[in-house]
């Protein structure tokens, strides 16, 4: 099944770099997910979280306020 | 402590690039070998240690606990210490904002935590330390913190809730339920590669304005004539505070370029409170922040929440030039 993954963040360098990191282990590994950005702020907010970048995959918060490595993503994303 | 870099750049610079230390370069480039590399040293330490004591105090722990106390007035103090531990990123202070707002803590409390986050930072501390020495540094922290818990608790005598954006109003009003705290449950030992790689990416991301900073500072060092700022700012006449407050709020500086300019001027002749009170202002408040509260503030209410915060700087600003 196609996993949803959302990456919550206002487009701070974290955020980005989080994005990147995320993209290399959905390529790297051929999973299939689709990858969204939210950049919105009131979109965020809906998700209750108070640090960014936060790391959303089929709507669970997984990580937020720091950057993962990709070990984690994938871990997470297995 | 930092005599063998002392040692270092004395090799490096008069015996392997055989530069005299008679001659103006040498002693420049000297100064500017040590200091850069000093500060940098002293930038990844401290990093590394608030990465520490930040995986174990999130800031959902405190919001949880000052959801769940009653602190009789000293949610503002605690507030103001979180504000100070936290590293500060411009784009997470709304996240942070509306997080608070909607957990139900009073937005004086949330202030406090608003004021003090980018005054107190990891790198202007680590800053501090390596321009002005651990006592000036630890005035600054406190006096940062005390910022904080009396401006936030200033701003919450006001009844401010009507000046939010109206979106936010909406979330105070049907406030959703709470996400549970959920602790983290890695061990140190797990959390240690991204603290270390943390670390070395704020050192990484601030290295290009520590070396701007620290050499527009060497040269000022070469060219600004002994006390030249007495003359201007240095006689203590009671407006300088004020003056250097208000140049320094518009103004957008990271602290790692703004101290090593600052330390010249304190060192021709600036009152170091002046050059305190500057540096605060600079750093704390500035027009970039203004555009990102915007969205959740009206501009009056941003207009009041600058308007009191600058008074306090300008307040302690006398009190350093005092006390110092």
């Amino acid at each position: 099944m196609s996993k949803v993954i959302k990456i919550l963040g206002t487009g701070c360098p974290k955020c980005k770099s989080m994005t990147s990191v995320v993209k290399d282990v959905v390529s790297e590994n051929s999973i299939d997910a689709t990858i969204e950005k939210v950049e919105d702020i009131m979109e965020i907010m809906k998700f209750n979280v108070m640090t960014t970048p936060a790391l959303v995959i089929d709507d669970v918060i997984t990580i937020k306020g720091r950057v993962p490595s990709k070990a984690e993503v994938l871990a997470l994303l297995n | 402590m930092f005599d063998w870099l002392q040692h270092f750049a004395d090799w490096l610079i008069y015996s392997v690039f055989g530069i005299g230390a008679e001659s103006h370069l040498g002693v420049a480039l000297n100064f500017f070998v040590y200091d850069t590399l000093k500060i940098l040293i002293l930038l990844f330490v401290i990093v590394f240690i608030m990465g520490i004591v930040n995986t174990y105090f999130p800031v959902e722990r405190l919001k949880d606990y000052l959801n769940r106390k009653k602190l009789y007035g000293l949610e503002y103090f605690f507030s103001s210490v979180f504000g100070a531990i936290t590293p500060f990123c411009s784009c997470s202070s709304v996240p942070l904002f509306i997080g608070f707002v909607q957990g139900g803590i009073p937005l004086g409390v949330t202030f406090s935590f608003l004021i003090t986050s980018p005054l107190v930072n990891e790198v202007a501390v680590a800053m501090f330390i390596g321009m002005f020495g651990l006592k000036a540094t630890l005035i600054y922290i406190v006096s940062g913190i005390l910022l904080g818990t009396i401006g936030g608790w200033l701003l919450g005598k006001f009844n401010l809730e009507p000046l939010l954006s109206d979106w936010v109003k909406q979330i105070l009003h049907n406030k959703m339920q709470q996400a549970e705290f959920l602790e983290e449950k890695r061990t140190f030992y797990q959390r240690l590669p991204e603290i270390t790689n943390g670390a070395w990416d704020i050192v990484k991301g601030v290295l290009v304005y520590v070396i701007i900073g620290i050499a527009i500072g060497a040269a000022m060092h070469g060219y600004v004539p002994e006390n030249f700022f007495n003359a201007y700012l240095g006689g203590g006449e009671w407006w300088t505070v004020p003056l250097a407050v208000l140049v320094a709020v518009p103004m957008y500086a990271n602290a790692a370029g703004i101290v090593p300019v600052i330390q010249v001027f304190v060192a021709k002749g600036v009152p170091l409170g002046t050059a305190i009170a500057f540096m605060m202002a600079t750093v704390g408040l500035s027009i970039p922040e203004a555009t990102l509260l915007k969205k959740v503030m009206s501009l009056k209410l941003i207009a009041i929440f600058f308007g009191v915060v600058t008074l306090c700087i300008m307040l302690s600003g006398f009190v350093f030039n005092i006390l110092l």
